[in-house]
């Protein structure tokens, strides 16, 4: 096998891996977590009033 | 207060602040050598305020400083919110701060003294660099000790963005800057010829593409949905967005190198790469505006998401502007030109700079125990300083490029020259007054930022904030 053999897999594989991370993300498995993750940012500080930002 | 149970926001604190005055030294420096392009006498024949030696430390002192002190303080503040957890080592990330700060000013007095490496965006010398590359490991452990220890199993998309973010700028910094030292000043890098071309590219697009995009991506997914009050559009969208761009992104430095020595296919590759780039650029645009669907309305209230909206919009443009010049036939009209000045500063203004100052102005007022910021008006003041300022900047630079483009071009009937390169000068004089205008808008709209900060901050005490539970 010669370095041109190995670069045309290693295309090959990259390109399987980025259909694998599309499946991957839209799995209903993934859902719940990533709803969970989505949410991290709208936590608020404990000890500061939030009566002020936004009225979610 | 146990310190395990609140948050390190000293830190975050720092370079917040260091934020806005190394925006204003950075961009005043801009500003003076915009206008020495109109009246080369404002060098005042002094060795030191020559054009020549205030350009790179305008660029070191926007990108490295200004934008370098932002994604520390929200790289480590949305590490600690995302993971549920203190920052890692306080005393290596104290000296993160110290280190930084160091580096810049060591910048600030050797480029004016005309001490540099001659690579652009990579002109310290190294022992300065040899700092910069032990402060970079600290920050990389400080970042990655944090969300070793995170109490929440998933790590939020916007820490992956941070994360690709420093360890390819650890990779990029080391690699390019490999030389053989002479004396404390002086040192001979060890690439040579069209391979030191390449590397310097390579490390100069991914320095855009890492340090001004993955590290401000980061920032995008936080703030955006923090200030928007919603979650991100589509946080699947947000994986695919990462991986792509950061897979993408490496290739396309050899655009900068079209109808150079650099082999034709190299040349190729990179412009195939830069156009690719436009699918996960645009992805990540789209899933930023988007998370404003459903509430629009806020814009019409709040100018720190103007701010953000704003800035996605830039990013949009530039990052279609950027795949569009990267193609050999329409480079051959840009490079060289004002235009790739245009584009830069619509990424770096329009971009950047106000993705940083939405931030900043989320941020600080939660840093400083208060619920808003001094003044929301100032705020909105200081959105239209820096929309008006991006824009006639943007706006004057593309017509001055092509106008220069063209003329270079131009050719008699028997093949001279039509224009002389002094002619094309004169013909985008008209331009060079304007893009100072403009950058001093947009200047004078860091100052209103400067004022508003300090009305915010000097009359409070910061308070620890608790640590949130595990997830």
């Amino acid at each position: 096998m010669d370095i041109n053999d190995f670069r045309g897999l290693l295309t090959a594989v990259i390109f399987f891996a980025f259909i694998g991370i599309w499946i991957w993300a839209w799995s209903n498995k993934r859902k719940k977590d990533f709803e969970a993750s989505a949410a991290l940012p709208l936590e608020e500080d404990t000890d500061l009033t939030t009566n002020e930002r936004e009225n979610i | 207060m146990d310190t395990a149970a609140s948050y390190n926001d000293k830190v975050v604190r720092q370079f917040s602040i260091m934020v806005v005055i190394w925006g204003i030294v950075g961009m005043l420096v801009g500003v003076l050598i915009a206008a020495q392009l109109i009246w080369p006498q404002l060098n005042f024949d002094l060795p030191f305020l020559t054009y020549s030696r205030l350009r790179p430390l305008h660029t070191n002192a926007v990108i490295f400083a200004f934008g370098g002190s932002a994604l520390f303080a929200t790289s480590y503040y949305v590490v600690q919110r995302t993971c549920h957890v203190r920052l890692a080592f306080d005393k290596l990330a104290a000296f993160t701060f110290w280190g930084w700060q160091v580096v810049i000013l060591l910048a600030a007095i050797t480029l004016p003294l005309g001490i540099t490496q001659s690579k652009e965006y990579a002109e310290l010398e190294w022992p300065i660099d040899l700092l910069i590359a032990v402060v970079w490991v600290a920050y990389a452990i400080v970042f990655f000790a944090t969300i070793g220890k995170r109490r929440i199993k998933h790590i939020y998309v916007a820490n992956w963005f941070y994360g690709a973010f420093i360890i390819t700028v650890a990779v990029l910094h080391i690699f390019n800057n490999l030389a053989v030292p002479v004396t404390l000043t002086k040192s001979y890098q060890i690439y040579t010829g069209v391979v030191d071309g390449m590397m310097q590219w390579w490390y100069g697009h991914n320095a855009v593409g890492f340090f001004l995009t993955a590290g401000f991506l980061g920032m995008m997914y936080y703030f955006v949905p923090k200030q928007a009050g919603r979650p991100v559009y589509s946080y699947r969208l947000s994986v695919v967005h990462f991986w792509s761009l950061i897979a993408v992104y490496m290739w396309a430095g050899p655009h900068h190198l079209h109808y150079t020595s650099l082999p034709d296919w190299a040349q190729t590759l990179g412009m195939v790469f830069s156009v690719i780039l436009l699918a996960p650029s645009w992805g990540g645009m789209i899933n930023g505006i988007m998370t404003l669907s459903g509430a629009w309305h806020k814009l019409r209230s709040d100018p720190i998401l103007k701010f953000m909206i704003v800035a996605l919009s830039f990013y949009g443009m530039s990052t279609f502007e950027g795949p569009m010049m990267s193609i050999k036939t329409v480079n051959a009209l840009s490079h060289y030109t004002n235009w790739t000045i245009g584009h830069v500063h619509s990424g770096a203004l329009g971009w950047v700079a106000m993705m940083t100052i939405g931030s900043m102005y989320c941020l600080l007022p939660r840093l400083y125990n208060r619920d808003s910021m001094y003044s929301t008006k100032l705020i909105d003041v200081h959105f239209w300083t820096s929309t008006i300022g991006v824009v006639l900047y943007a706006v004057s630079m593309w017509i001055a490029g092509v106008t220069e483009g063209l003329m270079w071009r131009a050719v008699n009937a028997d093949g001279t020259l039509q224009y002389s390169f002094v002619e094309s000068l004169k013909a985008v004089e008209p331009y060079h007054y304007l893009r100072l205008l403009g950058g001093l808008v947009f200047f004078s709209g860091m100052l209103i930022m400067a004022y508003n900060v300090w009305k915010t901050v000097s009359d409070k005490k910061p308070v620890p904030v608790a640590v949130l539970e595990p997830a």
